[in-house]
């Protein structure tokens, strides 16, 4: 089976560089699978988990504020961060989360509604993917 | 001449200070070694958005987005990064005086410019001053994830994107070496040299859904990610300026122990042969 190399990285350094079968991602219009030998592409990733397939397992990443670049035998993911579900702190994903859907129900002016949606967005992007491999 | 007393005293508060000093040196080294770890573990992504960047920016030359565009300049903006702590040799004053200077020599009235800033020392400086400032971070880490300035980064690119400012500058140390740290001049927005040290040929893309979109979202986080490089950059100056200050001070604090040692010998001498010369005496006295 032919592989592609998938590189993730961040601004914090490197997360993964690794061959695998298949990447499927969550772009802003829909989900994308990419395929070695896929045309070259670029893509703004949404908030979510990046799902790569190698031999016999599935590595998941929770990216937020990525795109993906496609090269026919390479994809890099740049994301301001992202996560592989071991380094994920639970714990303070589910803070983040209450914290978030306190902040949005409080209905009071001086809220960013944008944030704090994002803000929730991610923690449960980071809660879902933590999960996933269990 | 000083009593003997006098000079112990100040031998033994002087290699004190030289024990704090030389302590602070190390934790500054390896300070600084950690922060060059994350500037050079950055390089990656940042290579990497800028070459996505310019392929999409040359690519067509029809791509229209404000952030590239210069517009007629109203007021500026200046983003200028200090420590939060002194003992850091010039490193503040450097950076200050430069950004004083030039804004001094470009703008006529405090309307025309607003400052972002980090660091206590800058922060004081321009509150002093009653120069307007508009951002302000104080208390940063040492090592400074993406995280932590995010929000500043994302709040200092909307600025640009509503508008409030029309052209926006960085101020900080560039890490040359462990010693040498110079102050740089960036400008930031509007993004205009996107195409310098990219000769290479890139690869032409499929953009989904479309150019215009990939911009949308991919400027802010270009500018976003080099403020954050500036910041490391600075980070890792920082870290090297207060090393090389400590290790000036332990130096001079040598010196100074060397000098006075070389005193209180002296004065133990000159002590103990007037001693002698005074037993002499009284003994020849008796006879």
């Amino acid at each position: 089976m032919k592989t592609l190399t998938v590189s993730v990285v961040t601004p914090d350094g490197p997360v993964l560089e690794n061959a695998y079968e298949m990447v499927s991602a969550k772009a802003e219009n829909g989900e994308l699978g990419i395929l070695p030998g896929h045309i070259p592409l670029v893509a703004p990733l949404t908030i979510s988990a990046v799902r790569l397939k190698g031999e016999g397992n599935t590595d998941h990443i929770a990216v937020s504020g990525g795109f993906l670049e496609v090269r026919p035998d390479k994809v890099t993911i740049l994301a301001q961060s992202a996560e592989m579900p071991d380094e994920i702190d639970v714990e303070r994903a589910r803070k983040a989360k209450e914290r978030a859907e306190r902040r949005l129900q409080s209905q009071k002016d001086d809220v960013d509604f944008k944030r704090a949606e994002s803000a929730l967005r991610r923690a449960i992007n980071r809660i879902n993917v933590a999960g996933a491999n269990k | 001449m000083a009593s003997l007393r006098d000079i112990k005293g100040r031998i033994t508060s002087t290699k004190k200070t030289k024990q704090i000093t030389s302590a602070m040196e190390m934790v500054s080294a390896s300070k600084m070694n950690k922060a060059e770890q994350n500037a050079r573990s950055f390089v990656p992504y940042m290579e990497k958005i800028q070459e996505v960047v310019a392929s999409i920016a040359t690519g067509n030359l029809d791509v229209d987005h404000p952030m590239l565009k210069s517009r007629e300049v109203k007021k500026t903006g200046y983003f200028v990064f200090t420590s939060d702590r002194g003992l850091a040799g010039a490193y503040n004053s450097n950076i200050l005086r430069t950004v004083y200077n030039t804004i001094n020599k470009r703008h006529k009235s405090s309307d025309e410019y607003t400052i972002i800033v980090i660091g206590k020392v800058g922060r004081e400086f321009f509150k002093n001053r009653n120069m307007p400032v508009s951002k302000e971070i104080v208390g940063l880490n040492d090592q400074p994830d993406f995280a932590d300035i995010k929000d500043l980064a994302n709040e200092t690119v909307n600025l640009y994107a509503n508008e409030e400012i029309d052209e926006l500058y960085m101020y900080y140390n560039h890490y040359e070496s462990a010693i040498s740290q110079v102050v740089t001049e960036k400008k930031l927005l509007p993004l205009t040299d996107l195409n310098e040290g990219n000769s290479k040929a890139t690869s032409s893309y499929e953009y989904e859904p479309n150019q215009e979109e990939i911009l949308q979202v991919l400027l802010p986080q270009y500018a976003e990610s080099l403020i954050y490089g500036a910041i490391l950059d600075g980070k890792a100056s920082e870290h090297a300026a207060r090393m090389t200050a400590m290790k000036n001070a332990t130096d001079n604090a040598n010196d100074i122990i060397d000098d006075l040692s070389l005193k209180y010998n002296r004065a133990r001498q000159a002590a103990i042969t007037q001693e002698i010369s005074e037993i002499v005496g009284g003994a020849a006295a008796l006879e």
